[in-house]
């Protein structure tokens, strides 16, 4: 019997479940494309029949951190650009849970970059969306590593003169087995990416464009999109690495150029960091949490180990 | 100084099998019957180097790596990379007899590897005269030919361990049973082989002249040979203890590894991650998520961990790290042992963050200690941190193996099941009062993702009951007074619950007093028995609880002492000013004897500054250290 039942639990899902009933007043600004991602999450987890008790969301720092202030499900604020290793253990620990890691460009491509190369690169089956408004909201608009050249803010007053990380072409590299773009202006798109996402076995990265009002564009800015899966201007295999590459770089460049494309952009089958550490009997099949609750388990002892010391 | 024990040291190279070789005669000298204690002096390097193991063993309990010591087998550093005299490190290949005179004992034994060390070399360092003046006793023997002869040049450590057994008239049993449980049919021949002649042509051949011979000994129960590692390993697994992530530094790496390579076989998880801030970060998420969990790292690793530190304490999560320390600051020196990250442990990670701090000062209780570690942690949801060193963690010593005939723990501690988050309080949304305002103990129970009805937001930010972000004045001082309870009452627990954790010795009505903590215990109390042995009112104790500090118990010893001396691996007295910050006075009666040159006090050298200080001598110590008499003095 398991001592977790909210975990694959099959019942009736209300949407509004994952509203919380007492809703904490959000922080975010009137037009803030923080909402996009909030609608966009409530929306698909019930259609992939997900209750709020089996889901984890872990957020890092920022405006984006207050995610899970909003969304009903377990939550854990992290610090910031923490939220990945945070995130990845939880699932180790137990990997029946859906987790979710979010977090601002400056979090994940910035403080937590190292952290954003090693989850993709180990794959772990956990979903990462980055709230991506090209700036630092939060702390009043100064410069982030997705501003573009030349971006002027009270930390760059003559401009920036870095170009700005390239998010896709970086998960890809680092070895993410699922990539897209997505927009808070196209909530259907988002909706379904985020299902993709979660359903995807391995590790899942969005690059969610979230307007900032205050600091930077606004929603009309990212109007129009285009969804290169739909555009007849655009033909790649989403499973051919080179493909991909060719289309992110193209992708990246447009952002800066007034062009936005989203969509998805790479998907991989290869295992999951879980599926392969299983294979090697580096971790448990059984999720490690549930035996702390098995009153049936015989713990092993160190007396047991001592052969070697003797 | 005991008269009837060995301290045995082998020289050489990093990479001529030293540590092996140590270790498999220590076992044979343990399986004899001896109580023993091992040393390691090793620098950060991969191949060469100047290194060495030592073997301390008698028939009584011993404590310490003792002082100096009396049997030198140099093997010469056959990875040696500067043959030549001037060059920057010295020549590299005579080091392992070099560097090792100074301390050896008179009518010490010395045993040198011709093969690969030149007489005229070892000419060159005056050891004839040198040997006349202390009267050791020098047999060089080719080990090279001999090894080289039967098997492979590495070998010449089992020549070296034949030549020790026979000239201190040691029976080969115990080793050959080792080198059979340990080695693979296809060199197990050609060593044994190399042992039997080392010993043979020693025993026909050689004209003894020393005295020097095996200790006797009897123990009364089987007994199993640990570092401070192992036991800080088998704590945590009796624990319940499943999971651990980290990153490769000396010398956390060595709990680390042992983890590392039990935990898969016990249904457990090791993580090596891509940095130290991931490390204690993924630590926290598996805890969150319900399994025991533990991260560690050495100074400057441990830095790193400051802010998931802080994340732990703040959201409540259980959490155990290890702070393995060396010598600092910065990279300072990587293998070498020193207690100076004491206050940075202590304090780090902003605002009033608290922790519990434990510096076990024996290899028992470093089991024990990571036990109450873990219990305390999942009891009062706080991170709790081990602080210890590379000379707890390196040493090996005997210990019973019933010691470890326990039953393990693996409880979460003040976690609640489906069935009783049922009867929790919830607010209308349904989210659980994870962090209630009214408490017994300052502890609210947890619940786990994935539990029906568990639901709540853990936070780095102030926060409410629920979990919410929140700064209204009234619920931060209701929620920070209840966690600063919780310190208070793991106080409370320790001393009224639990056997304590400071470890008391010498004259218990004596009026001087040896304060130390951590891994310097077993020395200390080894010169406490001395001073008793010798007349002196000297009492001592190993302090173990760092924090919350013992303040009933330390209040007790410093009252009924008139003074006392404070002996640390730092050059900051960093201990001393913990006790004057705990107890708010007592800096007329603290001396300091600090030492902080990378070698661990011997016992002579505390005899020595406990002199100097109740004579109020103005003599420097013959040894590096360095004596701060009290205030006022």
């Amino acid at each position: 019997m398991s001592a977790f039942n909210a975990i694959g639990e099959e019942r009736d899902i209300d949407r509004n479940e994952f509203t919380p009933g007492l809703e904490p007043q959000p922080t975010w600004c009137p037009g803030c494309g923080d909402f996009g991602v909030l609608k966009a999450l409530k929306q698909a987890l019930p259609e992939i029949g997900k209750t709020p008790d089996e889901v984890l969301t872990c957020t890092g720092i920022g405006c984006s951190g207050k995610l899970n202030s909003y969304l009903e499900t377990y939550g854990f604020h992290t610090i910031h650009g923490r939220s990945l290793p945070v995130a990845r253990a939880a699932k180790l620990a137990n990997d029946g849970l859906t987790v979710i890691a979010a977090g601002g460009d400056g979090d994940g491509y910035g403080i937590g970059g190292n952290h954003f190369m090693h989850t993709a690169r180990e794959n772990h089956d956990i979903t990462y969306i980055v709230f991506n408004n090209e700036v630092f909201g939060l702390t009043k608009g100064q410069t982030s590593p997705t501003s573009p050249r030349g971006h002027k803010s009270k930390t760059t007053p003559h401009g920036n003169a870095k170009s700005p990380i390239r998010p896709l072409s970086l998960a890809l590299t680092s070895g993410a087995t699922y990539i897209a773009r997505t927009a808070a202006v196209n909530p259907n798109q988002a909706k379904e990416i985020i299902k993709e996402a979660i359903e995807h076995d391995g590790f899942a990265h969005i690059d969610f464009l979230t307007q900032c009002p205050t600091w930077n564009k606004d929603a009309r800015q990212y109007v129009p999109y285009v969804d290169v899966q739909e555009s007849d201007d655009y033909d790649f295999d989403i499973h051919n690495r080179q493909e991909a590459q060719e289309m992110m770089f193209e992708t990246e460049n447009a952002l800066h150029e007034g062009t936005v494309l989203t969509g998805r952009y790479f998907v991989d089958e290869r295992p999951s960091y879980q599926q392969e550490k299983k294979e090697l009997g580096e971790m448990p099949t059984e999720p490690l949490a549930e035996r702390y609750f098995d009153d049936d388990y015989e713990w092993e002892r160190s007396y047991d180990l001592l052969e070697r010391h003797k | 100084m005991s008269d009837n024990e060995l301290i045995w040291r082998v020289a050489g190279g990093s990479g001529d099998g030293i540590d092996s070789t140590s270790q498999n005669f220590a076992k044979a000298l343990m399986r004899s019957g001896l109580d023993v204690f091992t040393h390691r002096h090793y620098p950060s390097r991969i191949r060469g180097g100047h290194t060495y193991v030592e073997i301390r063993a008698a028939g009584h309990n011993v404590q310490s790596r003792g002082d100096g010591y009396n049997f030198l087998l140099a093997l010469g550093d056959s990875f040696a990379r500067n043959p030549q005299e001037d060059a920057y490190y010295g020549n590299e290949e005579l080091k392992p007899l070099a560097e090792n005179l100074d301390e050896l004992r008179e009518g010490g034994v010395i045993v040198y590897d011709s093969g690969l060390i030149d007489e005229e070399d070892a000419a060159s360092l005056d050891l004839e005269a040198r040997a006349e003046e202390n009267d050791w006793h020098v047999y060089p023997m080719d080990l090279r030919s001999l090894a080289r002869e039967h098997g492979r040049e590495v070998m010449r450590n089992t020549a070296g361990v034949g030549v020790t057994a026979a000239l201190l008239g040691m029976d080969l049993s115990h080793i050959e049973d080792l080198m059979e449980d340990a080695m693979p049919e296809k060199i197990l021949e050609p060593n044994l082989e190399i042992l039997h002649e080392a010993h043979e042509i020693v025993t026909e051949e050689f004209e003894f002249t020393h005295d020097l011979r095996i200790p006797e000994g009897e123990h009364d129960e089987e007994q199993a040979l640990l570092s401070g590692s192992n036991a800080i390993t088998f704590g945590s697994i009796d624990s319940g203890c499943r999971f651990i992530a980290g990153y490769p530094m000396t010398p956390w790496t060595s709990v680390f590894t042992l983890m590392s390579q039990h935990l898969p076989e016990i249904g457990g998880i090791s993580e090596q991650v891509e940095d130290e801030i991931a490390a204690a970060a993924l630590a926290v998420g598996a805890s969150h998520a319900g399994v025991k969990a533990m991260s560690g790292s050495s100074g400057g690793g441990f830095a790193l961990m400051s802010e998931p530190l802080g994340l732990a304490e703040m959201t409540e999560t259980p959490v155990v790290l290890l702070e393995s320390m060396r010598a600092g600051p910065s990279t300072g020196m990587p293998t070498k042992p020193e207690q100076a990250d004491l206050e940075f442990t202590l304090y780090t990670s902003q605002g009033d963050s608290q922790r519990v701090v434990f510096a076990p000062g024996t290899v028992e209780e470093a089991y024990d200690q990571t036990r109450m570690a873990f219990y305390i942690a999942y009891e009062y949801q706080i991170p709790a941190i081990i602080i210890y060193d590379q000379k707890l963690s390196g040493e090996n010593t005997n210990v019973p193996v019933s010691f470890f005939d326990r039953e393990p723990e693996p409880t979460l501690g003040s976690t609640l099941t489906e069935a009783e988050l049922e009867e929790a309080v919830h607010d209308a949304s349904g989210k659980f009062h994870r962090f209630q305002h009214e408490t017994e103990n300052g502890v609210s129970p947890r619940s786990l993702p994935g539990q029906k009805g568990g639901r709540y937001l853990a936070t780095g930010n102030e926060h409410t009951p629920e979990g919410h972000i929140c700064e209204d004045p009234d619920n931060r001082v209701t929620q920070m007074d209840r966690r600063l309870q919780k310190l208070e009452e793991i106080r409370r627990e320790l001393d009224e619950e639990h056997e304590s954790q400071q470890t008391y010795f010498g004259e218990e009505d004596a009026t001087y007093g040896i304060i130390t903590w951590g891994s310097s215990q077993g020395v200390v109390e080894e010169a406490v028995e001395r001073l008793n042995e010798q007349g002196h009112s000297v009492k001592g104790v190993g302090v173990s609880d760092m924090m919350p500090f013992p303040e009933q118990e330390m209040t007790e010893f410093l009252e009924s002492v008139d003074e006392a001396m404070v002996v640390e691996m730092n050059v900051s007295a960093q201990f001393r000013g913990l006790i004057q910050k705990e107890l708010g006075r007592y800096g007329e009666k603290l001396t300091s004897l600090l030492k902080y040159n990378g070698n661990p006090f011997e016992p002579a050298e505390i005899v020595e500054g406990y002199e100097l200080n109740i004579e109020g001598s103005d003599t420097e110590p013959t040894a590096q250290m360095r004596l701060e008499p009290a205030a006022g003095d």
